[in-house]
């Protein structure tokens, strides 16, 4: 029996994967981008059990909007990362600051 | 150990290796194949969850747009990871004393969580609500269309402003090549760029 406890350990540990990733490669913002979409992905693993064990179908539709928004935000993380290798040539984050404007 | 535990755990066990992985892999390339891993085991755990559309959608957008877009820019910047990777060793503390207090954190919140009064749990994962006796897809869609048209609308906005910004972010007019100038071309005035002149016989042009 699989019980909604189980899906929220996955979600949590996997959720804790994500942040560890993001301070584990400070200075690789491409690692740090798809560290922020295993958070958003144990976000809606999270939205779709509490969805399915109560019967309602809200949190399958909220998991439709994390999705636009992750989609959205990895779209323009990367434009902007190109826009910057262009520029600096290197993805370094630490001199993101120079980018004023 | 039943079929549905045993895909649970051979789900959960894949999805957070592949999570490890994606972290610290050592290089993107391979960060991305273990990201597309771990969406693809999100997708079975919401299958098995009852959640057929919302994992289709998961494959859909998440391997199939975001992890083909994050190959794209892997593969275009010419980066030196392993230069990126050398300080990796000193981050590494920081990163678990954060991890392990995040996950101690969620163990206690954990802990002492109960569901509120009035609110039951079904035994087994539900796709779609007792009495609709529509299919997990037409459920969603009567919902979404229904009693959150509005926010629907404005996802589709988001995606809509996220589409101009990263092509107004990434596009560029480079100077150094030729291009064709269609304005110019068809304001050229023919009476002036063409000149008609009598050459005299055994003289020839003079200027």
């Amino acid at each position: 029996m699989v019980e909604l406890e189980h899906y929220l350990a996955v979600a949590a540990t996997l959720f804790v994967i994500g942040i560890f990733g993001i301070f584990l490669n400070r200075k690789n913002v491409i690692v740090i981008l798809m560290s922020i979409e295993l958070v958003l992905l144990s976000v809606n693993i999270n939205l779709v059990a509490f969805s399915a064990f109560l019967g309602d179908l809200t949190g399958q539709v909220f998991t439709l909007f994390v999705l636009t928004v992750a989609a959205a935000e990895a779209a323009i993380g990367l434009a902007i990362l190109v826009c910057f290798f262009r520029n600096r040539g290197t993805i370094a984050v630490e001199d993101v600051n120079v980018m004023k404007g | 150990m039943t079929v549905v535990q045993f895909v649970f755990y051979l789900f959960a066990l894949t999805l957070l290796t592949g999570g490890v992985f994606t972290v610290v892999s050592k290089s993107p390339v391979h960060s991305v194949l273990w990201l597309i891993l771990s969406f693809l085991s999100g997708a079975g755990l919401m299958v098995l969850l009852g959640a057929e559309f919302v994992a289709m959608l998961l494959i859909i957008v998440y391997v199939g747009a975001v992890a083909v877009l994050f190959l794209f820019v892997v593969m275009m910047l010419d980066v030196d990871f392993a230069e990126l990777r050398a300080e990796m060793a000193s981050y590494l503390p920081l990163a678990l004393v954060i991890a392990l207090v995040l996950i101690m954190q969620l163990a206690m919140a954990f802990g002492t969580w109960e569901l509120g009064g009035g609110v039951a749990l079904h035994d087994t994962p539900v796709g779609t609500p007792e009495g609709s006796g529509a299919h997990n897809t037409a459920a969603i869609g009567l919902l979404l269309y229904d009693k959150y048209f509005i926010l629907f609308q404005l996802a589709g906005l988001i995606l809509l402003v996220a589409m101009i910004g990263a092509i107004v972010l990434t596009l560029r007019h480079r100077k150094d090549i030729k291009r064709q100038d269609v304005l110019a071309q068809m304001y050229r005035d023919p009476a002036k760029s063409m000149e008609l002149k009598d050459i005299k016989p055994g003289q020839g042009l003079t200027e």
